[in-house]
């Protein structure tokens, strides 16, 4: 069974000369223990996706429509104090290093101590020590429990937040382009770090980047995103030997190959559509190297394909991948 | 705010300047500030025409502490003199020495900022220290000292608010003069061998207009404020009824209890402008913080 | 931390020796000359005046007299009040108390009461308990103490007469002990009153940007993320962090405050340092105006200096040291 399901999302930020649809008709879902990347370029809905999980959403944003399901409830049925309860100790989220993830006038153990208190009923000290557990875990070391957030490194700030997240043992967690934004030594150390958490806790992830060879590395399956919409739904590995998209075959080729093969880098050209009022059709229409008169007048369904599901017209009448 | 000299478009910033006031009238405390300013305005400029009586002519024995009447509307004080024209002529010496006073501290804020913010270094720290400085004085008392000093005169009290005022204006300016050095156009204008003079006079200063707009009316508000006080403490111009001044002799005469009709008046026209401005100066602010615009859904 | 504290003792040493010196300038160079003025007074008693020219060496150069002016500073002697005629030290002195009394009273309460509602309104922020916090405490910061002093005084104590009209003490009321107490307590409350509104505005208006810019903080989003309830990411994390620049801005805007008490202190006749500067200015007692000047400057100085270690010790970013 599916941890998690979302289905016909749409979120929209509510603006004076119309709604942008920042996410627009989304469905996906995860299986247990499972790692999903999420991939697309910025503007592309991912954060908003990542934020409404947690029901994060707040105005200008709104969620218009669809469900999320988790282990069997909708959680956007549920009530404040509900969904407050399955924060941090069911789902868990760690998000681009940002200067002030962390606050700064509280220790890094009371930070993480204070999740657990909240949410596992335990007295001080043994929170206290789970803490220390917890910094251990992500090789700080617990002599640095008493520490403040501004003693550390932009890389440690990152162990710590996953120190936080992974406290009380969620089945969800949600990295939010956890990487990016550090230097490649460290972004190698983390990402051993979070693949070894996950086996050792038997998470279930959702892993959003720009990256694609982050993804590749640490994902079993691939949502392909772009303004707002799926474009591709896919192993790993298929999508990478064969994308289905047109955008997710270019977005391919505009990373180096993994593989170290000697290929030219092509970079997108053009820009995505503005989301208030955005044209008829697809919206990858304008820079798709494949597009036809239907691209512009009809917003393509998905398509199964051998458990592959893409939104493009190329597959309308033919199985047959034509990229 | 457009990125003027070598990429100015006169167009952008007309739509710019018209929607930055289409905001500020949609704001509510911008539109309440804007209407009372403008009432005081009109009744500073044709007091000629408003006044009912002269304001500097004493009465007789008979109108002396006379109450509101058909004749004196708001009363007459301790003198008989009419405390409605008073009032009246009181705006306009109020506004006028705050205006002044603003403009002189903005100006010579706005030219500190920018050459120390610009020219970075020695010149800076030094110029900071002064303000630094500044900050840390009791503004009341060094304005009370100085005004003592140099004896009571309107343009004395105009020097002495701006000499005290301008430290703020200062410090804000260089902080945006610093984050503006780093910006591309400058680097552009740097490169093709702009002169200095041309570089903060045409580059930077357009880029620091919106805020000294908001810095002029936040030091309106002060200097209104600040010529209040002095003449409520006696150090205004004897030969200028100001409101403070008003309030002034109304204290000194004890009109507290046994003539309100001359101490309201004044002191609601000083609160009112003063709260109209600040109104209008947090107004503005909002408006100019990035993203308010996007907030509001434009 | 150690770096910290002697850097910010010599500033203020800087800053105290520059007022010190402003001082003695503006008094000498201004077109009034207070010297000259002082021979002229008829108050002096001409034994006075000898004593004060010599002690004060007026008959010498500038230089002369700057130094003989920094000397007497040293010993803490600020010269003779013309209008008291005894030494300006003393006059101010004995006014210290009543106003620290009235100040630190008005400025505990205004901090309570600002930091509470300003938090409030910032947590609220776009919500109508907002807008309607934030149009009153712009309109409570900008009205003058000595407006709102006098609509205080005519209203309470003139019409409905519940207050006291002024002083410290009722005249020759021959209270003691408790009596006396809330005698005096019964007399601060409108001038307390007159300054507490205005101060109020002023925290209202900080703590609730504070408020603002802490809640865009990544932490709080953090905090949320963690599952605590509202209760504790507000006060635990939200206002804590708020606190810290209205602190600092206390201190930079103590300059601004001293106008409040001088204002009430006048108003109120409160027979404190504030009252004296107003008196000063009337009776044309120059030697008074500077002592009081300098006394406000140094004050300011101190406060400032109390507010860096409670910063120091209330931020860890600090704590630890450079």
């Amino acid at each position: 069974m599916a941890l998690l399901e979302v289905k016909d999302l749409s979120i929209y930020y509510q603006m004076h000369r119309g709604d942008a649809k920042a996410v627009d008709g989304v469905s996906f879902s995860i299986k247990e223990n499972e790692t999903l990347g999420l991939i697309g370029e910025s503007g592309c809905g991912k954060t908003t996706i990542a934020l409404s999980l947690l029901r994060f959403i707040r105005p200008p944003g709104k969620i218009t429509g669809g469900s999320i399901i988790y282990n069997g409830t909708n959680i956007l049925d549920l009530s404040e104090d509900g969904m407050r309860r399955l924060r941090g100790n069911e789902i868990a989220i760690v998000r681009q290093e940002a200067q002030n993830a962390l606050n700064p006038v509280l220790t890094v153990g009371e930070q993480i101590a204070e999740q657990i208190i909240e949410h596992d009923k335990v007295d001080k000290n043994t929170a206290w020590q789970r803490a220390k557990d917890q910094l251990e875990l992500v090789g700080i070391g617990a002599d640095r429990v008493r520490s403040y957030p501004h003693e550390f490194s932009g890389g440690m700030r990152q162990r710590v937040m996953i120190a936080i997240a992974t406290a009380n043992y969620p089945k969800l967690l949600i990295l939010d382009e956890p990487i990016t934004g550090l230097d490649v030594i460290v972004q190698r150390q983390l990402l051993k770090l979070i693949a070894d958490l996950r086996d050792r806790f038997e998470l279930t992830i959702i892993f959003i980047a720009h990256d694609l060879s982050v993804i590749a590395e640490n994902c079993d399956r691939v949502v392909v995103m772009y303004a707002g919409k799926v474009a591709e739904n896919s192993n790993t590995s298929d999508l990478y030997h064969k994308p289905l998209h047109p955008y997710s075959s270019a977005l391919i080729s505009s990373y180096p190959s993994i593989l170290g093969e000697r290929q030219e880098l092509k970079s997108i050209p053009g820009a995505p559509p503005s989301l208030v009022n955005p044209p008829p059709g697809c919206l990858f229409a304008d820079r798709c190297e494949h597009v036809m008169d239907i691209c512009r007048q009809k917003i393509p369904p998905e398509y199964d394909i051998d458990g592959r599901s893409v939104a493009c017209h190329l597959y309308e009448h033919s199985k047959e991948p034509q990229v | 705010m457009a990125e003027t000299g070598l990429l100015k478009t006169t167009d952008t910033q007309k739509k710019k300047t018209r929607e930055f006031f289409q905001l500020l009238l949609g704001h509510g405390m911008g539109k309440t500030g804007i209407i009372i300013i403008i009432i005081f305005l009109v009744m500073a400029f044709f007091s000629p025409l408003l006044w009912t009586n002269d304001p500097y002519k004493s009465g007789e024995a008979k109108d002396i502490l006379v109450k509101p009447s058909a004749e004196f509307w708001l009363g007459t004080d301790d003198m008989g003199k009419d405390v409605w024209s008073q009032v009246v002529y009181g705006a306009r010496v109020s506004i006028m020495i705050g205006f002044i006073a603003a403009v002189i501290t903005v100006v010579t804020g706005a030219f500190v900022g920018i050459v120390a913010g610009f020219f970075g270094g020695k010149l800076e720290e030094g110029l900071m220290r002064i303000v630094d400085f500044f900050m840390m004085l009791p503004i009341l008392p060094l304005m009370i000292v100085l005004a003592a000093v140099l004896g009571p005169s309107i343009w004395n009290i105009v020097f002495v608010i701006s000499v005290v005022s301008w430290p703020t204006t200062a410090r804000v300016v260089r902080s945006q003069v610093l984050s503006l050095k780093e910006r591309p156009f400058i680097e552009a204008a740097r490169c093709i061998g702009a002169p200095n003079k041309r570089i903060m006079f045409r580059e930077i200063l357009p880029n620091v207009v919106p805020l000294l707009f908001a810095q002029s009316i936040l030091m309106i508000t002060e200097t209104i404020y600040a010529e209040s006080v002095l003449s409520f403490l006696g150090l205004g111009d004897a030969s200028k009824i100001s409101w403070g001044q008003m309030l002034h002799f109304a204290f000194e005469s004890g009109a507290m209890s046994n003539s309100p009709w001359w101490v309201i008046p004044p002191i609601l026209s000083i609160v009112l402008l003063i709260v109209s401005f600040s109104f209008l100066g947090t107004a503005v602010s909002d408006v100019l913080t990035p993203g308010y615009k996007e907030k509001r859904g434009y | 931390m150690r770096n910290f504290l002697i850097r910010k003792v010599i500033a203020s040493i800087v800053t105290l020796y520059a007022i010190v010196t402003a001082n003695f300038v503006i008094f000498r160079m201004a077109p009034g000359d207070p010297i000259r003025m002082m021979f002229r007074d008829p108050r002096v008693s001409a034994e006075q005046l000898a004593e004060q020219t010599e002690k004060f060496g007026l008959s010498g150069s500038l230089w002369d007299q700057y130094l003989a002016y920094m000397g007497n500073l040293l010993q803490g002697d600020l010269g003779l009040s013309f209008w008291q005629k005894r030494p300006v030290i003393d006059v101010i002195a004995e006014r210290i108390p009543q106003t620290l009394m009235l100040v630190l009273t008005a400025l505990a309460l205004a901090v309570l009461i600002g930091t509470f509602f300003g938090a409030l309104a910032g947590w609220k922020s776009g919500k109508k308990t907002d807008s309607i916090i934030l149009s009153t405490s712009l309109t409570l910061y900008s009205i003058p103490s000595f407006a709102m002093g006098i609509v205080l005084l005519m209203v309470f104590a003139y019409i409905l007469t519940i207050f006291p009209l002024g002083g410290i003490r009722t005249p020759a009321s021959g209270f003691t002990g408790i009596r006396s107490v809330l005698d005096v307590l019964w007399h601060m409350i409108l001038p307390a009153f007159s300054i507490i509104l205005w101060y109020v505005g002023e925290y209202i208006l900080l703590t609730r940007s504070s408020m603002l810019d802490v809640l865009g903080q990544d932490y709080i989003l953090t905090a949320r993320a963690k599952g605590l309830r509202e209760r504790l990411i507000r006060k635990r994390h939200a206002l804590r962090n708020a606190l810290l620049p209205v602190i600092t801005i206390t201190g930079v805007n103590l300059g601004f405050a001293v106008a409040g008490i001088i204002e009430a202190e006048t108003v109120f006749s409160w027979p404190g340092v504030g009252r004296l500067i107003y008196d000063a200015v009337l009776k044309r007692d120059y030697p008074l105006l500077q002592g009081v000047f300098l006394v406000f400057a140094a004050a300011i100085i101190l406060a400032n200096f109390v507010i860096d270690l409670i910063y120091s010790f209330v931020d860890p970013r600090i704590r630890v040291g450079e």
